[in-house]
């Protein structure tokens, strides 16, 4: 899983006054010409400003999206889900590994970047803010939320920095397994029981907000990211990920005989795009700054993570230990 | 060949690794650290899926489906080892349970490797290939935080003196010990500990964590005959929590 729609904020570029116009001319012509920029090249400030939030966001979003899903490794029903959620889960926080590694790569320790997450400085995916009731919850986040990650992670694959890229290209090969999981566990649900039927419609109905939300803010209202989109670090505009999603997922949801709830939910045929009802921006950007049903419980479960195991990094320090990170 | 005592030895087996592959898997999200987490529910997953094997074994024997089996049962029906069902607790009690437990695992998969029971010691070998990364884990960590900081070294100390008495009861024997030797589908739980025991002294030698003398120690017994302690049946209840919702449903 992973949180688009990425907090980009109204980026002020008077930085770029200050850098070398050579190299900066030099350094966009290479992203012009599809070439990957690496750790030891140079780059301006706040392209390594922006990449960090933005990997460092996407990690946060893989270690707190694992904490929904995973509280239902111990209820999942029967071996087989249970191995699979466990398998699944297991590999959010190995994603969430590569990303630390990449964005470390630009500078900042994954100590430093947990602090910040703890904090609240910075930002993760607003979609975990919701709770997970049922198993059923479990199961449309397995899906669609991962469905919706893919959409944006195949995307931010095709982007400009080489570390990033390719973290994301192993990582979206562990995805598509995720939404076969998660297709596979709705497709269950419903041709399963009556009670198992309604179950994952009430989860559709509780998480489709906050599906429509998970790509961000509309074009319409975002914040002007142009040069992020030049430096290919942003790759697509949040409508246009919203589109292609509802393009590929809502003929399955139907397929499967559930009810979006979205009366104005359809594709124009005019504009080849999808209408909808404008999502709640408002409630967007309450739950993204905190006042979400769950911000205060993701944030104090990965607080009391850490403090449990400060004594266990500690120890890894001391002259003995030869423990050694994984490289990205 | 004594089906009951079969039958009650591959029960026993299955449900620690059920039992503790679910405990380990509660680790998931909240490890000291990304890469503890990732290990421990990979060994989680091991654990599960070899209980699955195991209750497949059974299924073959007559027993019902692994899940039935798994996800039905109460608490006075798992012949678990109590030690497998104690709460995870802090890290250094996980670690040291992690240990010893699965010092104690890779050496009775080892000795089944040469059980009479066919099926049994085919998947002996199988499972005992998996463990070695497990035991490989576990003595990597306890070396280096039995001798690395102050706080480290007390609290794996602290954790192995409670452990030791609920380790001790992985071995309660069965009333079928004599039969199982007999017909050559285990070599006995006596044997195991001693082998055991050994190997937890070459290991803890390498470490500051002193060793009490086995003379003082009491087994805490009662799992192997379905008498647990109170964290065995929420820990049943949760497991099961959306499998009850319909068990004849598929999910
Ligand atoms: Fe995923
Ligand atoms: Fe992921
Ligand atoms: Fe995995």
């Amino acid at each position: 899983m992973y949180g688009g729609g990425n907090t980009f904020e109204g980026i002020k570029t008077d930085s770029l006054a200050q850098e070398d116009p050579v190299k900066l001319a030099e350094f966009e012509a290479r992203i012009a010409r599809g070439e990957k920029i690496e750790p030891s090249d140079w780059m301006p400030q706040l392209y390594r400003k922006q990449l960090i939030r933005m990997i460092e966001q996407h990690a946060h979003s893989e270690i707190i999206g694992a904490l929904p899903e995973g509280t239902w490794i111990t209820r999942a029903p029967g071996f087989k889900r249970k191995l699979a959620l466990m398998a699944k889960v297991q590999d959010e926080v190995g994603h969430a590994q590569l990303l630390y590694s990449a964005a470390e790569t630009l500078g900042k320790s994954r100590e430093q970047m947990i602090n910040d997450l703890i904090n609240g400085k910075s930002k993760y995916s607003n979609i975990f803010n919701y709770p997970a009731f049922t198993w059923a919850d479990s199961c449309f986040i397995s899906w669609l939320v991962d469905a919706g990650a893919i959409v944006n992670q195949l995307a931010n694959a095709k982007g400009s920095y080489g570390p990033y890229c390719r973290a994301l290209d192993r990582i979206c090969a562990e995805e598509s397994f995720h939404l076969k999981y998660g297709h596979h566990c709705v497709i269950y649900l419903a041709t399963g029981t009556p009670k198992q039927r309604a179950m994952f419609q009430e989860a559709l109905n509780r998480w489709w907000a906050p599906m429509m939300h998970f790509f961000g803010p509309s074009d319409k209202i975002s914040a002007h990211t142009e040069v992020l989109m030049k430096w290919k670090v942003k790759m697509a505009s949040n409508d246009d990920m919203r589109n292609q999603f509802l393009d590929m997922y809502v003929p399955k949801i139907w397929e499967l005989g559930f009810t979006i709830p979205d009366p104005k939910l359809r594709k124009n045929p005019e504009t080849g795009r999808w209408d909808y009802t404008e999502p709640d921006w408002e409630e967007f950007k309450r739950v993204i700054n905190g006042d979400g049903p769950c911000n205060k419980e993701r944030l104090e479960v990965r607080r009391i993570a850490e403090e449990r195991g400060h004594w266990v990094r500690e120890a890894l320090k001391a002259p003995k230990a030869s423990y050694v990170m994984p490289l990205a | 060949m004594n089906e009951i005592a079969l039958k009650e030895l591959l029960y026993k087996i299955a449900d620690d690794q059920l039992i503790l592959g679910h405990r380990n898997s509660e680790w998931t999200g909240m490890g000291p650290l990304l890469e503890e987490d990732i290990a421990f529910s990979s060994m989680a997953q091991d654990k599960v899926g070899q209980s699955y094997a195991i209750y497949n074994l059974l299924h073959a024997l007559g027993e019902q489906e692994p899940d039935t089996i798994a996800f039905t049962r109460n608490a006075n029906q798992f012949h678990n080892s109590i030690f497998t069902e104690l709460p995870n607790s802090e890290y250094d009690f996980s670690l040291i349970r992690h240990f010893l437990y699965d010092t104690a695992e890779i050496i009775r998969f080892d000795l089944l490797t040469r059980s009479a029971y066919q099926p049994l010691a085919d998947l002996a070998v199988k499972v005992r290939a998996e463990l070695r990364y497990h035991t490989l884990h576990a003595n990597t960590w306890i070396k280096q935080l039995g001798s690395a900081t102050e706080e480290s070294i007390s609290r794996l100390q602290h954790s192995l003196d409670t452990a030791l008495p609920h380790a001790l009861g992985m071995f309660e024997e069965s009333l079928y010990e004599q039969d199982l030797i007999h017909d050559s589908i285990f070599a006995g739980e006596k044997i195991l500990m001693e082998r055991w025991k050994q190997q937890v002294e070459i290991i803890l030698s390498k470490t500051q964590l002193q060793l009490p003398d086995w003379d003082t120690l009491t087994a805490v017994n009662g799992g192997r005959k379905g008498q647990h302690s109170e964290h065995l049946q929420p820990l049943l209840d949760e497991m099961s929590e959306v499998f009850r919702i319909d068990p004849t449903a598929e999910w």
